[in-house]
């Protein structure tokens, strides 16, 4: 194999997998450092200039970081016979949001001056208040516009207040709106046409997935009264327009709108509730925790259900029939209310079709999927509008890179070309045998996260259902962390080929062989590296003609050999990656501000 | 020196073996010896030797001397039975717990101080009674806990870390060991498991006295040039008589027909497997392999490997017609036999 590339920012960013993972690279053992070290401000700001609503996704993330933690491949029977478990990553994150103090607005940037360009978004969920909180520190006035009376759009509006309660949305967004960043709310847009007639330089569409699909089957229209879209019912349940539920709901699909629906009709008094999926349980959409979530509330999940018509007496909704897809046989349930969360679509009503922005034949903008630019150069689109219903964190993704590509285009720089990320590798090493990252691995198994009584918790649909961490809890969850970001810096000309790091990894990670092509190489190696996922770490020829090779994968990054290295040549050496931001960073040829202006940092 | 403990979390694929036990379960204390000791890849070589053949951890007695070398049973098999003796006196100490219990395996582990210095009139001694033992030598050349003088081992005309000469002829512990009886003699070097790891391996299979010298660099005080004992001056002098492969009660495995292959059966039905790597060595021919060691380093290079082996050793316990099981599981009939045997003994005596 050829030796390494760690000059590739990507080699290093890699291994770490949380970040790695992350749509938005937030940077994950770095800050569950700092939970550990009880700096929760800190913290905080970490999660705030990545993800920019460590609150609201404390509670409500899809997560795609824990499946990767590399604490859920090492543990194994390891340290019990329980099932090997991710760090509670995203828990975490809700302690940073939950322990800050009150001197957090002062970590807050303050604005540049304005700069004399104006941009608007359309709809004020994730995608466009990442947008907006980017570009409005840079010093551009940007106008948010939404049909709704708050900010916060599917944040608000679709998540029950059992998980995330309300005053957590109005900080989080009173932080981007505290920014300068002008909210019209009530003010839904009927026409692309007429903003782009007022005048902004750049518009950002993040009005994300606002349909929700609905199923015609024989009885929809006659029982239509008692049948709701998920979605829209959810919404009128947060904004207290929907109270009650009949006695007996069934609630179709299987993602997490199902879920949320499921649970949200548990709470408003339904006596029986009963999800029902077309696919297998392992297939459903929803997140593995929020399925247990339903089913710990009591609630069954039937898979293999496949709808086949809403039985009815007289427009009187009396029951549902299925087909059961393994068997074939036809089952009926009978219940007074359905709640239909089977996915949404995305829907442009608003845009002319001749406004300039082309479509494709799914109803979606064609985009730059890099830049997120429409065909019109000015329009840019970002979360579920612009390739479907993700979820927030994807929005907060899309929105940096949006707010990059329009800062760059209204600097006419092209938006194709992006900047690379701000990568720094510092050693870690205080002194013989001094680090400054803790690396004792603690074996503690994952820590529960506290749920409210569930007589309380189920009585209300405003009552949050999960605790949250404390303080004591959060830091042992912490020490589980297991600091991938800490990289093993491996330097071959330092090698005398001794056998100390080898001798003490506890996870045979390192191995003196021949080198062969990476099949081959992946059998030689003291454990076989079996998952592809992950790098083979290579190193140069050393002098016995072999070299040094490290399988990535489950390396605990505790330090042992460095520790035991008698030249030096292996080095622990924290990774920070931070993804270039909206700003003088971005661009090809940064304008140089005037020093007064230069501690604002995003 | 480490400070930091050695996570209890282990590779997901690590394997146990027929008693039941992951590699890891031989380990013992982290080590206190410097960062790099040749010392702690042995130690390493000896958990990787104990797990492969299977062996249960508390029925192996190590015993060590003083020095570099005698802290490392600490550092493996945590769960066997321990005995640091005074400086240069481990063989006779092991002498006599081998004579009161011949059930356990014995693991002597003691420097180039401790053997060819203070102790080589001990060490001379269980070689040629013949003790059934794993004689282990980590021979760097150099007295690392006093900071770096030259041992009994250190080469003529090699430099110290300051610069001093070494004027003396140095001990040569093979050929001492063959000289004097030893029935398995092997050189190994600590930088070389592959290589290590079988002749232990086959040491503690052997039935009587087995020495393995193995050059253990001290990165503190003699790793640099001029020394004869650097990772750097093995690996350019290295010369391998041998290549092995120990199979342990297993069936044997054929090998390609152009490997030169000598098969040696062990007393205990295991095969030692000799491929060689000098067409002309014959390894068990003890005169040969004097011949050639003393060859080899005439001509400044380091034979490795196994040098020697008697696969008809008599041990220390065949000798003396000692009874066949440890004298603590003795009882009151064996050892009071009554009247009678009394009486067949003193008729036989007249």
């Amino acid at each position: 194999m050829q030796r390494s590339d760690t000059q590739d920012p990507a080699y290093f960013h890699k291994v770490v997998d949380c970040q790695w993972a992350c749509p938005a690279h937030t940077p994950v053992p770095e800050y569950i450092r700092l939970i550990g070290q009880g700096r929760y401000d800190d913290a905080y700001m970490v999660n705030w200039v990545s993800n920019v609503f460590p609150g609201v996704l404390g509670r409500t993330c899809d997560r795609p970081c824990e499946p990767a933690c590399r604490r859920g491949r090492v543990e194994d029977k390891n340290v019990g016979e329980k099932k090997p478990e991710a760090v509670a990553i995203c828990r975490l994150k809700r302690v940073a949001a939950d322990h800050k103090s009150q001197e957090l607005r002062a970590l807050l940037p303050k604005p540049l001056p304005r700069n004399g360009k104006k941009v608007a978004c359309v709809g004020a969920g994730p995608a466009s208040l990442t947008v907006a909180r980017d570009l409005a520190t840079q010093g551009y006035a940007v106008t948010v516009f939404d049909g709704e009376t708050k900010p916060g759009g599917f944040i608000r509006s679709q998540i029950p207040r059992f998980r995330l309660p309300e005053s957590v949305i109005d900080e989080e967004c009173g932080y981007i709106l505290g920014l300068g960043v002008e909210l019209r709310a009530g003010r839904r847009i009927e026409s692309m046409r007429a903003l782009l007639a007022e005048g902004y330089d750049a518009v950002f569409v993040g009005c994300g997935a606002p349909r929700g699909r609905d199923l015609q089957l024989p009885g929809r229209q006659e029982a239509g009264e008692r049948i709701r879209i998920g979605i829209d019912w959810l919404a009128s349940v947060s904004f207290g327009h929907v109270t009650s539920v009949q006695p007996r709901v069934i609630v179709l699909g299987g993602g997490n709108t199902a879920m949320d629906c499921c649970r949200s009709a548990r709470r408003l008094g339904a006596s029986s509730v009963t999800v029902a999926v077309r696919s297998g349980y392992a297939q459903m959409k929803a997140s593995p925790w929020e399925k247990e979530d339903a089913e710990h509330e009591g609630i069954p999940i039937l898979d293999f259900h496949v709808p086949l018509a809403f039985e009815h007496e007289g427009g009187k909704l009396t029951g549902m029939r299925f087909k059961k897809a393994q068997t074939g046989e036809e089952v009926s349930i009978p219940c007074d209310e359905v709640l239909i969360a089977v996915g949404q679509e995305n829907a442009f009503p608003w845009i002319e079709r001749d406004a300039g922005i082309a479509f494709n034949e799914h109803g979606l903008p064609l985009l730059d999927a890099q830049s997120f630019q429409s065909s019109l150069p000015q329009v840019f689109f970002g979360g579920d509008a612009a390739f479907g219903p993700k979820n927030i964190i994807t929005a907060v993704a899309h929105g940096h890179e949006a707010a990059v590509s329009i800062d760059r285009y209204l600097h006419a720089e092209p938006v194709t070309k992006r900047p690379p990320p701000h990568v720094n590798l510092l050693s870690q090493k205080m002194g013989i045998h001094e680090w400054s990252y803790d690396n004792g691995i603690t074996n503690e198994l994952r820590h529960k996260v506290p749920w409210a009584a569930a007589e309380k918790a189920l009585a209300s649909i405003r009552v949050e259902v999960e605790l949250g961490f404390d303080a004591a809890t959060a830091f042992k969850e912490a020490q589980r962390c297991l600091n991938c970001d800490v990289q093993t810096v491996f330097t071959d000309k330092l090698c005398i080929e001794c056998d100390a790091c080898v001798d003490i990894c506890p996870m045979d990670s390192i191995s003196f062989v021949e080198n062969g092509a990476e099949a081959d190489l992946r059998q030689r190696l003291k454990a076989p590296a079996l998952n592809l996922a992950q790098d083979l770490y290579v190193s140069g020829t050393l002098k016995t003609a072999r070299v040094m090779v490290k399988d990535e994968d489950v390396c605990l990054h505790c330090g042992l050999c460095a520790e035991r290295c008698p030249t030096g040549a292996w080095d622990m050496q924290k990774f920070l990656l931070l993804t270039t931001k909206a700003g003088p960073a971005c661009r090809d040829t940064p304008a140089r501000a005037p020093l007064a202006e230069r501690k604002v940092t995003a | 020196m480490t400070y930091l403990a050695k996570p209890k979390l282990h590779h997901p694929s690590l394997a146990k073996n027929r008693v039941g036990y992951t590699r890891r379960d031989y380990e013992g204390k982290v080590s206190t010896l410097c960062a790099g000791c040749g010392h702690d890849s042995v130690s390493s070589a000896i958990v990787q030797a104990c797990w492969q053949l299977d062996i249960e951890p508390h029925r192996v007695a190590k015993l060590s001397g003083i020095g570099c070398s005698s802290k490392t049973p600490d550092y493996f098999l945590g769960a066997s039975h321990g005995f640091n003796t005074v400086h240069g006196r481990m063989p006779s100490v092991l002498t006599g717990a081998n004579l009161a219990n011949r059930g356990l395996l014995y693991l002597g582990i003691s420097g180039d101080g401790d053997s060819a210095s203070i102790g080589l009139g001990q060490f001379a001694h269980a070689m040629r009674r013949g003790v059934r033992m794993v004689y282990i030598v980590e021979n760097n050349g150099v007295y690392g806990l006093t900071k770096g003088q030259f041992s009994a081992t250190a080469d003529r005309g090699s430099v110290a870390k300051k610069g001093a000469v070494n004027h003396d002829a140095a001990i040569d512990l093979v050929s001492l060991a063959l000289q004097l009886g030893a029935t398995y003699v092997a050189r190994g070097f600590s930088g070389d498991k592959a290589q290590l790891v079988p002749l232990i391996e086959g040491a503690i299979r052997h039935g009587g006295a087995a020495f393995i010298d193995v050059i253990s660099p001290c990165v503190a005080f003699n790793n640099h040039a001029g020394s004869t004992r650097s990772y750097d001056y093995v690996r350019e002098h290295n010369e391998a008589v041998s290549r092995i492969d120990f199979i342990d009660l297993a069936p044997e495995q054929t090998v390609g027909a152009d490997e030169d292959l000598v098969c040696v059966p062990q007393h205990d039905g295991s095969t030692m497997r000799l491929r060689r790597v000098k067409p002309d060595y014959d390894a068990t021919d003890r005169i040969a392999a004097m011949n050639q060691v003393q060859a080899l380093h005439a001509a400044g290079e380091i034979a490795t490997g196994l040098l020697y082996v008697d696969p008809e050793a008599r041990d220390l316990h065949l000798g003396l017609n000692t009874v066949a099981w440890p004298l603590n599981t003795l009882g009151e009939a064996e050892l009071c036999p009554g009247g009678e045997v009394l009486e067949k003994i003193n008729a036989g005596l007249r």
